[in-house]
């Protein structure tokens, strides 16, 4: 499989707290790959730097390079705005824009890229949240408040939302963390279907939604890569001590 | 559980300053409505819609400081506004963080001049600007609208509006940077990961979020443009006219109330001044009321 993303020493800060420390992975095409590692250990950080969110924050810092196709997006010649558009992002709380309808919030990227005409928006809609598996639900209340829909329904939207703009990648912060169990699953099955167009980096603590839903796991700890490898192999055969400690639950 | 002394004084202290602010309040409105009496019995409610404001005759008419009054706030709202929502998304979207605190601490600054020096600063070095350079281009250029007609004077409802507006910009821009401030991180960020540009998050995410809020901030600058007179006063050319020109000099509610006090020698000059004052009461107490609400509702929508 081609390589999407080459990250090579990736470090990041708050001020001078550093967050992530010399982060060297590459992220094959349309795989999943899952970012596991206990709180605080900077997953959340590493893939907010994929597209460039991590700078939005005051004080936020970045240094080395992350290619995507082989351009570094960190490069002075690169416009964040743009790389977002490729590379869009999930969050871990479903946060649909309140003020919009749940029409106008998967339309809400589809403009920003030019398209006017009416007929293509609510096509790249509709098409939209029957990929996100929210179609059959909200199809007769579309132009109802996105904040009607329960917190299971509003992470559906928001990926249908990222999707609607076909980004190459598609980047999760602990997209299921905060619902109940029927909509993680939910959320895992649709990471599924949907693997075979985007390539996926997902950040879960949940050590069996990485096991069932990836094919490859980076395990972090304290800011630091600890092991990256195919999933299968982490869980069935880590090679460093500290892993094998974390997924076998012996600390975090 | 029973209080202790201490606690139980504190408590009663307290609740008879409260009760104070809610009898001064009463009181006003009973001692307005007692001096406009007179007043009210001889004009009734012709007194709201007529223009006549002659002390030798002793006939007396609100309107045109009712005019003067609400149209120089409008004004100055309509040029506060948009200086007021920049600098307040300057301020709580833009500005590097380091440089934020001079710049909120300048904007406050602004609301603790004393309208005083506003008033001496817009009589000697803005209204002969407005004479000489502003009043002149509009009338050669837009003097076909009756907005822009007549004889540039320099004081007049224009300088009257411009004043009130500076005046009211630090009220709206702190209210406003601090509803922008309100607006959740978390949606500004699912903005920017779609793609969007700052001002493509300022504009559909940071703004739809803040309207009401921002309504209130308005109202709240509308009730202190109501209400302002010193400043006023120097440079609205106090004449009690109603003109369609923003040239035209005018009169507002709080200017003829300090102008006219010491010279109201009559019991019926006096009241219907004292009813002008219980009007100018009512307004801003409606708008006040508003803004409250819009503020209220805008919280518990949350």
């Amino acid at each position: 499989m081609a390589k999407k993303l080459v990250i090579e020493h990736l470090n990041a800060w708050f001020g001078a707290v550093q967050a992530i420390r010399d982060i060297t992975i590459d992220i094959e095409e349309n795989g999943v790959t899952a970012v596991i590692g206990p709180s605080g250990c900077g997953k959340t950080t590493f893939v907010r730097c994929l597209n460039r969110i991590h700078e939005v924050v005051d004080n936020a810092m970045v240094s080395g390079r992350v290619m995507l196709d082989g351009v570094d997006i960190y490069s002075k010649t690169s416009d964040p705005v743009l790389v977002r558009r490729r590379i869009g992002m999930v969050f871990q709380k479903p946060n649909p824009f309140p003020t919009m309808s749940i029409f106008e919030n998967v339309a809400a990227g589809v403009k920003l890229n030019g398209v006017r005409r009416k007929d293509r928006i609510a096509d790249t809609v509709e098409r939209s949240l029957k990929s996100a598996a929210l179609w059959e639900e909200v199809k007769d209340k579309l132009h109802k408040p996105a904040t009607t829909l329960s917190g299971g329904q509003q992470q559906r939207l928001c990926i249908a939302r990222t999707i609607a703009i076909e980004p190459e990648v598609v980047l999760m912060d602990e997209p299921a963390s905060a619902l109940d169990p029927i909509s993680t699953a939910r959320i895992e099955e649709l990471i599924q279907q949907i693997k075979e167009r985007y390539t996926i980096v997902i950040v879960t603590h949940n050590m069996q939604q990485a096991a069932r839903v990836s094919d490859y796991t980076g395990f972090f700890l304290l800011g630091e890569l600890i092991e990256f490898d195919r999933t299968s192999d982490i869980f069935t055969n880590p090679r460093d001590k500290r892993t094998e400690d974390y997924i076998t639950g012996r600390f975090g | 559980m029973k209080l202790v002394t201490g606690d139980r004084a504190i408590r009663f202290i307290a609740t008879i300053f409260a009760s104070v602010i809610l009898a001064l309040i009463v009181l006003i409105v009973y001692e307005l409505l007692k001096g406009s009496v007179p007043s009210i019995h001889k004009f009734g409610l012709k007194f709201l819609v007529t223009s006549t404001w002659d002390p030798v005759s002793e006939h007396f008419g609100a309107l045109p400081f009712v005019f003067g009054t609400i149209v120089s706030s409008v004004i100055a709202l309509v040029i506060a506004l948009p200086v007021s929502i920049g600098i307040a998304v300057f301020l709580s979207e833009l500005a590097p963080r380091p440089v934020r605190p001079a710049v909120s601490l300048m904007v406050e600054l602004l609301a603790a001049i004393p309208s005083i020096i506003y008033g001496l600063w817009g009589l000697f070095v803005m209204v002969p600007f407005l004479q000489m350079y502003v009043e002149p281009a509009l009338g050669r250029y837009f003097g076909f609208l009756p907005l822009f007609s007549g004889a540039p004077i320099g004081v007049g409802m224009l300088a009257g509006g411009i004043i009130l507006s500076i005046m009211i910009i630090p009220t709206i821009a702190a209210v406003s940077r601090d509803i922008f401030n309100t607006v959740p991180m978390l949606y500004k960020e699912a903005g920017f990961a779609l793609g969007m540009t700052r001002w493509e998050v300022i504009e559909k995410i940071v703004f739809p979020h803040a309207r009401s809020g921002l309504i209130g901030a308005v109202m709240l600058g509308f009730g202190r443009a109501l209400g302002e007179t010193m400043a006023v006063t120097m440079v609205i050319g106090n004449a009690p006219t109603i003109a369609a020109s923003l040239f035209a000099p005018s009169y507002t509610i709080a200017s003829v109330l300090a102008n006219e006090f010491t010279e109201a020698t009559t019991k019926l000059y006096l009241s219907s001044l004292i009813e002008l004052a219980l009007i100018l009461f009512v307004i801003s107490m409606l708008f006040n009321a508003v803004a409250r609400l819009l503020v209220i509702r805008e919280r518990t929508a949350k």
